[in-house]
C-alpha cells in the first residue's frame, strides 16, 4: 500500500476545499438556510407536525441528505475530472499507484468535506429548531455511508465526464430531481396512491427515510430496507469503479 | 552494457483503428542519454506513454530495472520521472507543494532538503511559494521538471523538453541532463530538434510511422555527419581516375565530367589542399568546385523520407 500517495491526494484534495471555503463550505449553509426560512417558516406554518415532529424538524434530515448527495458526487466528480481536464492525470497514471488507492483518496477526500458540510448543515439547523436524535449513531452511520456511496457515484461521473456539461448533467437531471421527489422535505405517505408507489422505485426515498429513522425513530420505510437499498447502491458503485479501472475506460487509451 | 529499459514487441493500435506503433524493439541502456527522433506523429510520445503507463499497449513487453511495467508496476513506475510535452500543472498551487506532492505520491517520504535542492538547481527557489498560475512559460517547464526530478527517479523521459523554450533555458536544461546523467540517471529525451540529439545525446534512435527505423551511436552519426564531399567540375573529362591518386578517396562521375572527394572534415589533414595542389601538377585543370555536407538532419530526412 502507497499511503504516502493517499495522504498526498487527499491533502491536496483538502487543501482545495480550504482554498475554497466561500463556494464549498458557506454556499451549501446559506442555501440551506434559505431552504429552512422557505420550507420551514412559510410552508411549516401550515402543516406543522408531520408524523408527531415539527415541520421544521422533520425537514432537516432531508435537506442534509439533499446537500450531502449533490456536495459527495460535485465534490468526487470534480476532483477527478479536473486532472484528466487540465492533463495532470498524466502523472496519477504513471505514479506508483494502485487503483484501490486512487479511488480511496479521491472519495475519501470527497466524503470528508460532504461530511463536514452535512454536519455544519445539522449545526445551522440546531439554530432553529429543536432536534433530538434518537439514534445519533446510526446518524452518523448514514451520513458516513451516504457520503462514500455518492462519492464513488461522483468519482465514476466524474470519469465518465469528456466535459463541463456532461460534469453537470447526471446531478442536474437525474440526482436533483430524484433528491427533490424523494421525500426531503415531506413523507410519501401524504402522496395519493399511485405517487406513493412510484416514489418507492426512487432510490433517494430509501436514503431520507433511513436518515430521517435514524433522527426521529419513524420512516417512510423500515430501516432495514433503507440500508438495504443503501448498501446495495454503494455495492453498485464500487463494482462500476473495479470495472472502470479494470478497463481503463476513460483512463487509460 | 546492461540495458535498463528493455521494450519488446510493443505496438499499439488505437481504438479508432490507428495504429500508432509497430512491433517496437528497442533497449535503453543504464546510464546513457538516449534520443528518439522523429516527425510529428511518428510515436514518440505513445512509445514513452507505454513504458510510463499512461497509454496500454496492444501487445509486446516492456520492462524497467527487470520489472515488468504491467505484473510489477509500482517497482518499475517509481523508478521513472516523466516530463511530459505539455505543460500540464495545477495552476493554483504552490511551487513547492506540487514538488512535494510528486514526491508522495511515489511513495517517497517527506524530504523538504531535497526539493529545496531541486528547487535551486532549476533556479526555482525564489519561487517556491509562488502560485504556479502567476509564473512565466518557462519557470513551468521547470516546474515540470521539478516534479519529474522531487522523487528522485532513476530513469527520466523528457517528451520535447525544449519545444518553445528560449535559448538560455534550453542551454540551462542541457546542463542540468548532463549533471543528472554524471550522477547515474538514464535519460530519454525526444526531440524533433535535431541538433539537440547531436548535442546532448550518447544514442540516438529514429522513429518514423510508428516503426524505429535507426539506433546508433551518437559519435557513428557524427562520423557520418562529419563527411564532407568535394565536387570538382573538370574542363576536360577524363576516362579514368588518373595515376597517382589512388590514396585519395575519388570518385568519377560516368560522364567523366565531375571528380568527387569523400573527406573527414573534422580530420586533422583534410587533403584538400593537397588534392587540389597534385591535381594541378597533373594538369588536371577544373572549373568550378563546391563542397556538401551529410548532416544528421539529411540523414534523418532521408531516412524518413524512404520510408514515406
Amino acid at each position: 500500500m502507497n499511503h504516502r500517495a493517499v495522504w498526498a491526494i487527499y491533502k491536496v484534495e483538502m487543501a482545495r476545499t480550504l482554498r475554497t471555503i466561500m463556494q464549498s463550505v458557506i454556499s451549501p449553509v446559506i442555501s440551506t438556510s434559505l431552504y429552512f426560512v422557505v420550507f420551514g417558516a412559510a410552508i411549516g406554518s401550515r402543516i406543522t407536525e408531520v408524523n408527531g415532529v415539527s415541520y421544521g424538524a422533520f425537514i432537516v434530515p432531508g435537506l442534509i441528505m439533499l446537500t450531502l448527495l449533490t456536495q459527495s458526487i460535485s465534490n468526487a466528480s470534480f476532483g477527478i475530472y479536473f486532472p484528466k481536464f487540465v492533463g495532470t492525470i498524466f502523472e496519477l497514471l504513471s505514479a506508483p499507484v494502485s487503483y484501490l488507492e486512487v479511488v480511496i483518496a479521491y472519495v475519501g477526500a470527497a466524503a470528508t468535506k460532504s461530511i463536514g458540510i452535512g454536519l455544519i448543515i445539522l449545526a445551522t439547523a440546531s439554530l432553529f429548531v429543536e432536534l433530538d436524535i434518537q439514534h445519533p449513531f446510526w446518524m452518523l452511520g448514514f451520513l458516513v455511508l451516504t457520503a462514500i456511496t455518492f462519492s464513488l457515484f461522483g468519482f465514476i461521473i466524474g470519469i465518465w465526464a469528456n466535459g463541463f456539461e456532461q460534469l453537470q448533467l447526471i446531478p442536474l437531471l437525474v440526482v436533483t430531481p430524484l433528491t427533490f421527489l424523494g421525500g426531503s422535505f415531506y413523507s410519501i405517505d401524504m402522496l395519493p396512491g399511485i405517487w406513493r408507489t412510484i416514489s418507492l422505485f426512487n432510490p433517494v426515498v430509501y436514503l431520507v427515510s433511513g436518515f430521517r429513522w435514524a433522527f426521529f425513530g419513524h420512516g417512510d420505510v423500515a430501516v432495514e430496507i433503507s440500508l438495504g437499498i443503501t448498501l446495495a447502491f454503494l455495492a453498485l458503485c464500487i463494482g462500476v469503479v473495479g470495472w472502470i479501472f479494470r478497463t481503463g475506460y476513460r483512463l487509460r487509451t | 552494457m546492461q540495458s535498463v529499459i528493455s521494450v519488446s514487441g510493443v505496438s499499439k493500435t488505437y481504438a479508432t483503428g490507428f495504429s500508432a506503433l509497430k512491433n517496437i524493439n528497442l533497449d535503453i541502456r543504464r546510464g546513457e542519454i538516449f534520443a528518439l527522433l522523429g516527425p510529428n506523429g511518428a510515436g514518440k510520445t505513445t512509445l514513452i506513454s507505454i513504458i510510463c503507463g499512461i497509454v496500454n499497449r496492444s501487445g509486446g513487453t516492456v520492462t524497467v530495472d527487470g520489472h515488468d511495467i504491467s505484473k510489477d508496476y509500482r517497482a518499475a513506475r517509481s523508478l521513472i520521472g516523466l516530463v511530459p510535452q505539455e505543460l500540464t500543472v495545477e495552476s493554483f498551487e504552490t511551487v513547492s507543494s506540487v514538488l512535494a506532492f510528486s514526491r508522495g505520491l511515489f511513495g517517497k517520504p517527506a524530504n523538504p532538503a531535497f526539493i529545496e535542492k531541486v528547487l535551486k538547481d532549476l533556479s526555482l527557489w525564489d519561487k517556491r511559494d509562488s502560485k504556479i498560475i502567476t509564473l512565466s512559460g518557462g519557470m513551468k517547464r521547470r516546474v515540470m521538471i521539478g516534479k519529474a526530478l522531487s522523487h528522485e527517479p532513476k530513469i527520466l523521459f523528457l517528451d520535447e523538453p525544449t519545444a518553445g523554450v528560449d535559448v538560455e533555458l534550453r542551454k540551462d536544461m542541457w546542463a542540468l541532463v548532463r549533471t543528472l546523467r554524471e550522477s547515474g540517471v538514464t535519460i530519454i529525451l525526444t526531440t524533433h530538434y535535431i541538433e539537440e540529439a547531436e548535442e546532448m545525446a550518447d544514442r540516438v534512435g529514429v522513429i518514423n510511422k510508428g516503426e524505429i527505423i535507426l539506433v546508433e551511436e551518437k559519435a557513428e552519426l557524427m562520423r557520418k555527419l562529419g563527411r564532407k564531399l568535394l565536387n570538382l567540375e573538370l574542363r576536360n573529362p577524363l576516362t579514368a581516375l588518373p595515376a597517382g591518386f589512388e590514396t585519395y578517396n575519388l570518385e568519377l562521375s560516368p560522364d567523366g565530367n565531375k571528380l568527387t572527394y569523400t573527406y573527414d572534415n573534422q580530420a586533422e589533414r583534410p587533403g584538400v589542399a593537397s588534392l587540389i595542389r597534385d591535381l594541378d601538377q597533373a594538369g588536371i585543370q577544373f572549373r568550378d568546385l563546391d563542397t556538401e555536407n551529410s548532416s544528421l538532419e539529411e540523414i534523418f530526412v532521408s531516412l524518413v523520407r524512404r520510408q514515406a
